[in-house]
């Protein structure tokens, strides 16, 4: 299980990456590499050119600037866990990381690499699409920018440029007083990318008045997904009407299924966990 | 590619294709054998080498990714803090308390709880089974590595309190 | 010996091993390097079923780095069949397919390079012509006559199929109150060590000698390897040195072996082998059973089972492999702990479509016994009893040993009810079943689990000759050399490879025992074949018993020769010394110290008795206690030891996710005398833990056209420390007569009965709703996916 041999280059600016890849059709950006190296060392993955944006400048930041959090790419999910910028502002983040793989995992992956990965059960792209981010891409000389949920098309599929470079992840800061949220998957072992895992932040006003509700899905589907859940606002929320709400959203969504778990045992767990991230969220608000 | 890693403190100078992990580098450039390769993919753990202090899996760095960092393997883990001159605390604890069978996971296992403990002084026994969870070892149903490492832990918060270190 | 004056045995010291792992310093064979060395990688053929018209590697030979490549064609001229011990001239195995593939990942070419790289980079010019063919993938419809043959020449799937009648079975079925029938399914799991299989093959053409480093757990290794190869025994070396990451039975890589020691003496070259962990899951021969049984059984009200009707059904895959005898060995506990008076055994072994099993720890045990053991549940649910109380009912009592069960053997001794009874101080049952009714009280699935098995041990063939009436071996042996050199220090040599059970602290532990010498002070030395006595390797948990056996006997040859030389100094009998703390004393006062030893039996020839020889060494081979008949009316006496374990488990889940997690497990275990508290109690953990794994996890799993779904460690799941709870182990021992110490083995501990324990307990949670699983591994969406149906069927109001 040995990669086929490919070229490496480490530039140290954005402009360089994008050169690189303009020039080389066949290459692709390394990050943490916890996702490419095992497709290249069973050569599911055969670039020329691998090319190492670790040392690109500012690509390791975190910053918030006015309503918005910028994050860079290469920023390695132990680093984002421990950010209190991330514990601040992006709690839901915080919730969601340590169930990806596992310490060792989390050491070198990063933010930018799990997002174009776009693993069908990443936690990282889940939090994302749930919370709004917009995703900053370099393609030769245009920027563009991708908001999440346009983003994730399909099973390891995005809208990236086959010559982008995610430079930069937005996540906009919630403007309310009040933000709870809740994270819950499951999966066959504990650390394993999971059957079904469920999202959620609430945002509540000065007045204790719920403004927003939002809840993703990933795992179950073939890309994460935002859930439209409408008709909670002229009724007091609790739980069960959540769970119908929940259900009823779900009802024409067509869920993967697979030898490890059923597209039915998917759906069922998926509307357990939703349940019991709304629990968690409302209980943050002191709500219920 | 001429590449130049440091390798329990010692600068390792070598020719090698930009296809070589650091898993490979270690053992067949370097000669390390202790660092054991078990998937190759990133799953079993078998690799894990230090990395600037942090566990990482040898298999899923290429070599060439790691100029700069500090990598230390089971060769080089009792340089830094050893009591006896031969095992540190950590691969004694491992020998009294059996944490091992064949000695397959063992190199990737002790790196993992050297990790551990250095930023968790008292870990639970919960806390070190999510620790080790990314290392798979089909020997020993973790029982007793859990027991090692909480011994490790005991007598490394004794150490570190007690003036005498001896 | 008693066993209260012992001085290192059955005491808690730490293993000897130990020190040189956890310094990274173990000699695996991916750490053998040798000069000149070539690697190998293996292209795979993706297809269940082809005829092979045309394989073009030229482009691939044009790769720089690339020496040569071999094929299947070229094997099949050079050497012989793989060698497969049961009757079936046309099922023949080469490490390449010859002319057919008969399962997806089969090896096809092997590619030399100067890198395992390069090799791999050659396998991708490698083009391949096939022809597809029909194939079968399960069991039951490869035995119908309908189905494609594996083998087209062998004239159907069936390698193996032999009915036993041991006892009055249908006198006992008729006269029986009631008859339960039932069928369960073990999945294809594997013991899947973390190293791969490895070996390093090194051919001298000057001296005609070819040196094996391989990663092994097998008997007869370097027979085999000269028997294909048409050398000499003699012409073969394999090293005993290299450390096993890992075996519990699997690591046999016969087929790897023959081909890089077939490719060394070719190229003339040392050969590099270590499988990746595709190959390894793929076609490494490194499946384990996959088995159907439909069992009846016959009880009385009472809860009384008088006997049983089973028939196993295995999934042999491609090619015989050792899967055929796994139906074989389970014959020797085929009662379990139970009073069962009469059985019928049905075993059939086919070939499908799939990878090829090898042994696995237990050798067909595990699945043998889960599905007796629920069986046994069954019963209890069946006549609304507790499924302890009828385990209590049925089990042969202390005072009934030795006890000959239906098909011949004869188990040693055991007392299951004291064991039981300790268990229970420690977690007691009601309790348990208490918690359990609080937990369902609150909408939780909660289900208590039980499982009591045997662990047949001290390994014999003893199967063979009875599924095959051509083989005739009835010997099957162990053995120890120690020397005491002239500066009076004590070399052990053994005669295997180890993966992790401490033969070397096994050792040095029973020959410090008897020598009242400091087991740290004695060297053991694991020398290559050539220097080796005949043994027959770590499998059917034996190491304890024979190999301990031979070193104690060994041991024994020493002490007696120091006595004797004692008697001539002292001039006194045998019955006037004691030999203590490595001397001897007479009971007039006088001592003959070890130093006075060493240098009478090395420098002072003089001094010896006439006759006697100089030096100071014996050697030990060991025939297995009881073993040594041949078959008679289809009935064996197997293994001279019978090992007991009880679990005890309770289980959780919620009724929607169901993910079961273990709230307690306590297993007791009576091995007889243990020689190592932490080896032994580390290999019941880790047995309990591979149990858990096939019980919840673990499956190579194919899909409908004939592609292995579980090929990576991403799919193929082992349990993490995540899934593993504390294990509660109590101890009993029940000494074995036929052992030196009345050791008994203990190698396979934990995972005889944990998938029949997890599976009880889940079943039991489920029992509230009528509902049962009958197949390993439970998949958490099977679980719920049954409840879900069963609540839509209106029938469940939670
Ligand atoms: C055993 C194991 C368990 C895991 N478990 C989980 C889990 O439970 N949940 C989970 O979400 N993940 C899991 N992962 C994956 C892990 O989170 C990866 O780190 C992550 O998916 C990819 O991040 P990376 O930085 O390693 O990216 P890389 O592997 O370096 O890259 C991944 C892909 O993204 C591309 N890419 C990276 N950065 C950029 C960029 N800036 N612009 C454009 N393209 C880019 C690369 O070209 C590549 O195609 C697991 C991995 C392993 C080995
Ligand atoms: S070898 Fe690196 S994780 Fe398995
Ligand atoms: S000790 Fe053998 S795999 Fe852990």
């Amino acid at each position: 299980m040995k990669p086929a041999p490919f070229n490496y280059e480490r530039p140290k600016t954005l402009d360089a990456v994008c050169d690189f890849l303009a020039k080389n059709s066949n290459s692709l950006i390394l990050a943490g590499g916890q996702s490419l190296l095992p497709m290249l060392s069973m050569r599911l993955s055969r670039p020329s050119l691998l090319i190492d944006v670790a040392h690109v400048k500012g690509f390791e930041e975190i910053k918030k600037i006015g309503n918005t959090i910028n994050i860079g790419p290469m920023v390695r999910q132990s680093v984002a866990l421990e950010s209190s910028v991330l514990k601040n502002h992006l709690p839901l983040l915080i919730k969601a990381l340590p169930f990806v793989g596992h310490p060792p995992i989390r050491v070198r992956g990063t933010l930018g690499g799990s997002l174009v990965q776009a693993d069908p059960s990443g936690e990282i792209p889940l939090v994302a699409v749930t919370l709004g981010a917009v995703f900053h891409i370099r393609d030769g000389n245009d920027n563009i920018e991708i908001l999440a949920r346009d983003f994730f098309l399909g099973p390891m599929l995005t809208a990236m440029p086959s010559s982008g470079c995610l430079y930069k992840i937005s996540f906009p800061v919630s403007k309310y007083s009040k933000i709870g949220c809740g994270f819950h998957e499951i999966a066959s072992r504990k650390s394993d990318y999971a059957f079904a895992s469920t999202a959620v932040q609430i945002e509540q006003n000065e007045n204790g008045k719920i403004e927003t509700i939002s809840l993703g899905i990933g795992g179950a589907l073939d890309y994460p997904q935002v859930i439209n859940i409408s008709g909670y606002n002229e009724k007091k929320i609790n739980l069960k009407l959540l769970k119908e709400l929940i259900s009823e959203a779900l009802l024409n969504i067509d869920f993967v299924g697979d030898f490890h778990a059923s597209a039915s045992y998917r759906k069922r767990v998926t509307i357990k966990l939703a349940s019991r991230s709304f629990s968690d969220a409302l209980k943050e608000i002191g709500y219920i | 590619m001429k590449i130049e890693i440091n390798i329990n403190n010692n600068i390792e100078i070598h020719e090698v294709e930009p296809r070589v992990t650091l898993l490979d580098f270690i053992r067949d450039n370097v000669g390390l054998k202790g660092t054991h390769a078990g998937c190759e993919h990133g799953v079993c753990g078998a690799c894990t080498v230090l990395m600037n202090g942090e566990a990482v899996r040898s298999c899923l760095v290429l070599a060439v990714q790691s100029m700069g960092d500090k990598i230390i393997t089971i060769e080089g883990v009792n340089s830094e803090d050893s009591e006896s001159g031969l095992l540190n605390i950590i691969q004694d604890a491992f020998c009294e308390k059996h944490g091992l069978q064949c000695g397959y996971c063992t190199s990737g296992m002790i790196l993992t709880a050297e990790a551990l403990l250095k930023v968790n002084t008292s870990p639970t026994r919960e806390e070190v089974r999510e620790a080790i969870s990314g290392n798979i070892c089909r020997c020993t149903g973790y029982v007793q590595i859990v027991d090692s490492i909480m011994l490790a832990a005991d007598r490394l918060s004794k150490r570190n309190t007690s003036p005498d270190k001896s | 010996m008693k066993r209260e004056k012992f001085k290192f045995l059955s005491k808690d010291r730490v293993p000897s091993e130990n020190s040189r792992f956890v310094s990274g310093k173990g000699n695996f064979v991916a750490d053998i390097d040798r000069p000149n060395m070539l690697h190998v990688a293996i292209l795979p053929c993706h297809e269940p079923a082809a005829i092979i018209k045309k394989i073009d590697f030229s482009k691939a030979l044009e790769l720089k780095g690339v020496v040569d490549i071999v094929t299947g064609d070229e094997l099949l001229n050079a050497i012989k069949p793989l060698l497969n011990g049961l009757d079936t001239p046309h099922v023949k195995r080469y490490p390449l397919a010859i002319k057919r593939v008969r399962y997806a990942g089969e090896w096809v070419c092997a590619v030399v390079a100067n890198s395992r790289a390069v090799a791999e980079d050659a396998l991708e010019k490698i083009s391949l012509e096939l022809i597809k063919q029909e194939f079968v993938l399960d069991a039951e419809e490869a035995l119908s006559d309908k189905s494609p043959n594996v083998h087209p020449d062998h004239g159907s799937n069936i390698l193996l199929e032999k009915k036993f009648i041991w006892g009055e079975v249908e006198k006992d079925f008729d006269k029986s109150d009631h008859i339960l029938n039932y069928t369960v399914k073990w999945g294809r799991n594997s013991t899947v060590p973390i190293e791969t299989f490895g070996v390093v093959a090194e051919w001298n053409n000057i001296e005609s000698i070819l040196d094996v480093w391989a990663s092994i757990q097998m008997p007869k290794f370097s027979d085999h390897i000269a028997t294909v190869l048409g050398l000499k025994g003699n012409d073969v070396r394999v090293h005993f040195d290299v450390d096993v990451g890992g075996s519990y039975g699997v690591k046999r890589g016969i087929k790897h072996t023959i081909l890089a020691s077939y490719i060394s003496r070719k190229l003339n070259r040392p050969i590099k082998f270590i499988e990746d962990r595709l190959e390894n899951m793929r076609a490494g021969d490194a499946h384990g059973p996959e088995r159907k049984f439909n069992v009846s059984l016959a009880f009385d009200n009472n809860g009384k089972i008088n006997s049983m009707k089973m028939r196993a059904l295995d999934n042999a895959g491609a090619y015989a492999g050792r899967a055929p005898f796994q139906l074989g060995k389970p014959i020797g506990a085929i009662v379990g702990p139970y009073k069962i008076s009469s059985v019928e055994y049905e075993a059939i072994s086919v070939t499908t479509n799939k990878a090829v099993q090898e042994a696995v720890r237990g050798f067909g045990q595990a699945p043998t016994n889960y599905a007796l053991e629920t069986g046994v549940d069954k019963v209890a649910s069946y006549l609304k009893v507790d499924k302890l109380d009828l385990r209590k009912l049925n089990f042969i009592k202390a005072s009934e040993f030795p006890y000959t069960i239906p098909s011949g053997s004869e188990y040693d001794s055991g007392d299951y009810l004291t064991v039981l009874e300790k268990v229970f101080k420690e977690t007691n049952y009601k309790d348990l079943i208490n918690k359990r009714d609080k937990l369902r009280k609150k909408g939780i699935m909660a289900g208590v689990g039980i499982a009591s098995c045997l662990e047949p041990s001290g390994g014999n063939s003893s199967f063979e000759p009875l599924l095959n009436e051509k083989n005739k071996t009835t010997t099957w042996m162990e053995s120890c050399q120690i020397n005491v050199d002239a500066l009076g220090d004590i070399i052990v040599k053994i005669h295997t490879t180890s993966s992790g059970q401490g033969h070397e602290t096994l050792v040095s532990t029973i020959v410090g025992e008897i020598l009242e010498v400091s087991p740290e002070k004695i060297r053991v030395s694991r020398p290559n074949s050539l220097e080796s006595l005949p043994g027959n390797s770590p499998v059917g948990s034996r190491m304890a018993i024979m190999l301990g056996g031979a070193a104690a006997r060994a041991a024994d040859k020493i002490k007696s020769k120091i006595m004797e030389i004692a008697k001539f100094k002292f001039g006194v009998s045998k019955d006037n010394l004691i030999y203590k703390n490595a001397s001897v004393i007479s009971n007039d006062g006088n001592v003959l110290t070890w130093q006075q030893i060493i240098d009478l039996c090395h420098r002072q020839i003089n001094e010896l008795p006439s006759g006697m020889d100089p030096g100071l060494a014996s050697f030990d081979i060991m025939q297995v206690p009881t073993g040594g008949k041949l078959p008679k009316n289809n009935k064996v006496h197997m293994y001279p030891c019978y090992s007991f374990e009880f679990h005890l488990v309770l289980i959780t889940f919620d009724p929607v996710i169901c993910k079961p997690n273990i709230l307690s497990y306590t297993v007791g275990h009576d091995c007889g005398t243990v020689i190592n508290p932490s080896i032994v109690t580390g290999m019941t953990y880790g047995g309990v833990a591979h149990g858990i794994g096939a019980a919840l996890f673990e499956e190579f799993v194919y899909d409908e056209n004939g592609q292995l779904m579980t090929q990576s460690f991403l799919d193929y799941l082992m349990p993490s420390s995540n899934e593993i709870p504390e294990i509660k182990i109590v101890k009993h021992c029940t000494p074995s007569p036929h052992t030196y110490f009345g050791q008994k083995g203990s190698g396979e501990s934990g995972y005889l009965g944990a998938p029949a324990a997890i599976s009880s307990a889940i079943n039991d949670a489920l029992n509230p709703l009528k509902l049962e699983v009958s197949s390993l591994p439970i998949r958490m969406h099977f679980v719920s996916d049954l409840i879900a149906s069963h609540e839509n069927n209106g029938k469940f109001k939670k």
